[in-house]
C-alpha cells in the first residue's frame, strides 16, 4: 500500500468535514488485474488489513498501477493502515505497507464515525 | 468592489504570487489564476465560530480570554507538552511558537517531520546544491520529478517555474526541455514526461546508487535490472543528465516516505554533486504546505535546528527519532499537545492518534477538522495570507510577504500565541509567588 496526494484530496484538505473530502480521501485505487481479481465494480467496497489496523474503502480501477500496489489518498482512512515506527528519523511508515485486500459488504465510515471510538477518550478542559 | 493584484496564494509551497482577488463587502468574490487547490482555500468555507472548551462529550463556547487561560493552564501544567504544526501559518506566529515552547519547556515540531523531514536530515548530512525557482524557470533544460506529482500536489509548478514555462534561456518552453519522471505508478505528471521510469516500491536507494555507478563508468558491474528498471534504461537516463546544460531535480514524498527515508535523499544529493562535475545540476524538495519551509527557517535561526526541537533541558536539543512528534507520541511521552494550523488526527498513523486522543489538546485553526473532535480547547484564528498578513517562505527558500485581503474579527495565529505566552507567564509568576515552583 502506498499513500499519496491527489488533486481532490488536496482541494478538500482544509475542509475535511465535508462530503467532498470524504469522497476524495476514502476511495482507494487498484490496478486493473487486482480490481478484476477482486470482482470489484464501481461503488463496491473493499476491506483492507495491515498489521497496524483495518479500514473499509470504496474502490476504483487505475490503469496506471501495476498489480500488487494499492494507492490510498493521504488522510485518516489511509492512516488506519500506516505504522508508527519512525526508523530513527521521525518519519512513520506511510508507504510500502503490506496489506491484505478482500471484498466486503460493510460501509465506508464517514469522518465522524471514523473518530467515534477515540472521542470516548477525550479530555475535558482544565 | 476592491481588486487585489499580485496576491500570494497561501496553499502550497509554490506560493504563486500572480493571483488577482476581487473582494466585495469584505468577502472574496472571485480569484483569478489560482489552481483548484488555491482557489478552494481563498474562496473560503465553513469556519469554527468561537473558542470552545470541552465539557464531557461537548465543546462549549467560551471567550477568547478564557481560551487563552485554559490553553496556558494545559501547557504550563504539562510535564512534556508537544507544540505541533506550524506549516500553514506565517513566520511571525512560528516565532511566537518557539518562544512558547521555550517558556513551557516543550517540544516544538512541524508537519515537516512527516513530510520532508528526512530531506532536511539528508541535507544536513551533505548540503544541497539549490537554486531559486526563477533560476529554474529561466535556465533549466532538463527537469527530473522523482517521487513527486506536481500535476496534483503543486498544480502550477510546471506552468510557472519548471517544465512548461518559457524562460530567458529556454524561450521555447516545453519544446526545448526534457522531462524525466521517476515513480512507482503512472501519474498525471508522468503523462507530461519524455521518459517515465517506473521503480519497484522502496527501491529508490538502489536505483540512485545504480545511476551513480553508471556515471562513474562502472555500468558493467551492475545487474541487468535494478529496482525493477533495466540497466539500459538507466544508462539512457544518465546520457540525458549529461547532455543537459542545467538540470533541476525535484523530489517529493515518494522518496522521503519510502524505505531508506533520509538515506535516499543523502544518496540523491551525492548523485547531484557528482553530476555537477560534468554539468550544472540543482535539486529542490517539493514542499507541501505553503510555509512549511518557513518554520524550518525560523526554527533554524532561533534555535539552530530546523524541527523536532526539545526545550526540556533549558536549551534546544534536536534528535529526530527521539524528539520528533511521532516518536514522542508513539512512546507515549507527551502529556499535552498544542496543535497550530495542522491536523495530526488525520495525518498521523492511527496508533499514534489513539494516544493523542488520550492527552489534552489545544487546537488553533481557522477550520474544523478531525483534531477538533479530540480537542479540549479550540481557538479559531484568522486565515493567514487572507485575513492576516505575514511572511512565508517558498519551497526554494524565497521569503515573500503575504497581504491581508479582508478584515476579520478572528485574531491572528500570532496574536493567539502571544496571548497564551502572556497567560503562561502570569501562571508562572503566580506559582512563584505561592512558592509552588
Amino acid at each position: 500500500m502506498i499513500s499519496g496526494r491527489t488533486l481532490a484530496q488536496g482541494a478538500g484538505c482544509e475542509s475535511k468535514m465535508t462530503q467532498d473530502y470524504f469522497q476524495a480521501a476514502s476511495t482507494c485505487s487498484l490496478s486493473e488485474p487486482d480490481y478484476r481479481a477482486l470482482k470489484q465494480t464501481e461503488g463496491k467496497n473493499i476491506l483492507i488489513r495491515s498489521r497496524f489496523g483495518q479500514v473499509v474503502l470504496s474502490s476504483r480501477m487505475d490503469p496506471g498501477l501495476t498489480s500488487g500496489i494499492i494507492f490510498i489518498p493521504v488522510g485518516p482512512w489511509a492512516n488506519a493502515l500506516t505504522g508508527p515506527d519512525t526508523g530513527g528519523c521521525g518519519m512513520p511508515q506511510f508507504k510500502g505497507i503490506e496489506v491484505q485486500v478482500e471484498y466486503t459488504d460493510s460501509d465506508v465510515k464517514d469522518i465522524r464515525l471514523l473518530f467515534n471510538d477515540l472521542e470516548g477518550m477525550k479530555h475535558d478542559g482544565p | 468592489m476592491m481588486v487585489h493584484e499580485d496576491v500570494i496564494c497561501s496553499f502550497c509551497g509554490c506560493l504563486c504570487d500572480d493571483l488577482t482577488v476581487e473582494v466585495e463587502e469584505n468577502n472574496v468574490k472571485r480569484v483569478k489564476r489560482a489552481c483548484r487547490l488555491g482557489a478552494r482555500k481563498l474562496m473560503g468555507h465553513d469556519r469554527i465560530k468561537a473558542p470552545m472548551l470541552r465539557q464531557g462529550t461537548k465543546l462549549e463556547e467560551i471567550s477568547y480570554e478564557e481560551a487563552y487561560n485554559k490553553a496556558a493552564e494545559i501547557l504550563f501544567k504539562a510535564r512534556r507538552p508537544l507544540l505541533y504544526g506550524w506549516a500553514s501559518t506565517v513566520c511571525e506566529a512560528q516565532k511566537g511558537g518557539i518562544l512558547l515552547a521555550e517558556e513551557v519547556g516543550g517540544i516544538l515540531d512541524s508537519t515537516a517531520t512527516v513530510c520532508h523531514g528526512p530531506s532536511i536530515i539528508g541535507i544536513e548530512e551533505k548540503g544541497l546544491a539549490g537554486a531559486t525557482l526563477g533560476q529554474v524557470k529561466n535556465r533549466a533544460d532538463l527537469l527530473v520529478f522523482w517521487g513527486c506529482n506536481p500535476a496534483e500536489a503543486h498544480p502550477r509548478h510546471t506552468l510557472r517555474y519548471s517544465s512548461n514555462v518559457c524562460g530567458k534561456f529556454t524561450p521555447d518552453g516545453r519544446n526545448c526541455k526534457k522531462v524525466i519522471v521517476v515513480d512507482v505508478r503512472e501519474t498525471r505528471t508522468s503523462k507530461n514526461a519524455d521518459k517515465f521510469i517506473r521503480l519497484l516500491p522502496g527501491s529508490d536507494y538502489e536505483v540512485i546508487s545504480a545511476l551513480r555507478m553508471i556515471l562513474a563508468g562502472k555500468a558493467d558491474l551492475l545487474p541487468d535490472v535494478i529496482g525493477g528498471v533495466s540497466k539500459v534504461e538507466l544508462i539512457s537516463v544518465i546520457d540525458l543528465f549529461k547532455s543537459a546544460k542545467f538540470g533541476a531535480f525535484f523530489f517529493g514524498l515518494g522518496i522521503t516516505h519510502s524505505r531508506g527515508r533520509y538515506k535516499n535523499i543523502d544518496n540523491a544529493i551525492s548523485l547531484i554533486t557528482e553530476l555537477n562535475s560534468q554539468t550544472k545540476f540543482i535539486m529542490l524538495p517539493m514542499r507541501g504546505h505553503y510555509n512549511v519551509a518557513g518554520i524550518g527557517q525560523v526554527a533554524a535561526w532561533e534555535t539552530g535546528f530546523p524541527m523536532s526541537i526539545d526545550f526540556s533541558r533549558g536549551i534546544p536539543y534536536f534528535n529526530p527519532g527521539e524528539t520528533a512528534a511521532c516518536d514522542i507520541l508513539a512512546q507515549q511521552d507527551a502529556d499535552a499537545a498544542l496543535v497550530v494550523a495542522a491536523d495530526p488526527a488525520s495525518n498521523l498513523p492511527r496508533a499514534i492518534v489513539e494516544y493523542l486522543a488520550k492527552i489534552p489538546i489545544v487546537q488553533i485553526d481557522p477550520f474544523e477538522n478531525p483534531t477538533t473532535l479530540l480537542a479540549s480547547v479550540v481557538i479559531p484564528s484568522a486565515v493567514a495570507g487572507i485575513e492576516a498578513e505575514g511572511t512565508a517562505y517558498r519551497m526554494d527558500g524565497m521569503p515573500l510577504r503575504m497581504k491581508k485581503l479582508v478584515k476579520s474579527n478572528y485574531p491572528s495565529d500570532e496574536e493567539i500565541v502571544y496571548n497564551i505566552i502572556k497567560s503562561v507567564r502570569e501562571l508562572r509568576s503566580n506559582a512563584e509567588i505561592e512558592g509552588v515552583m
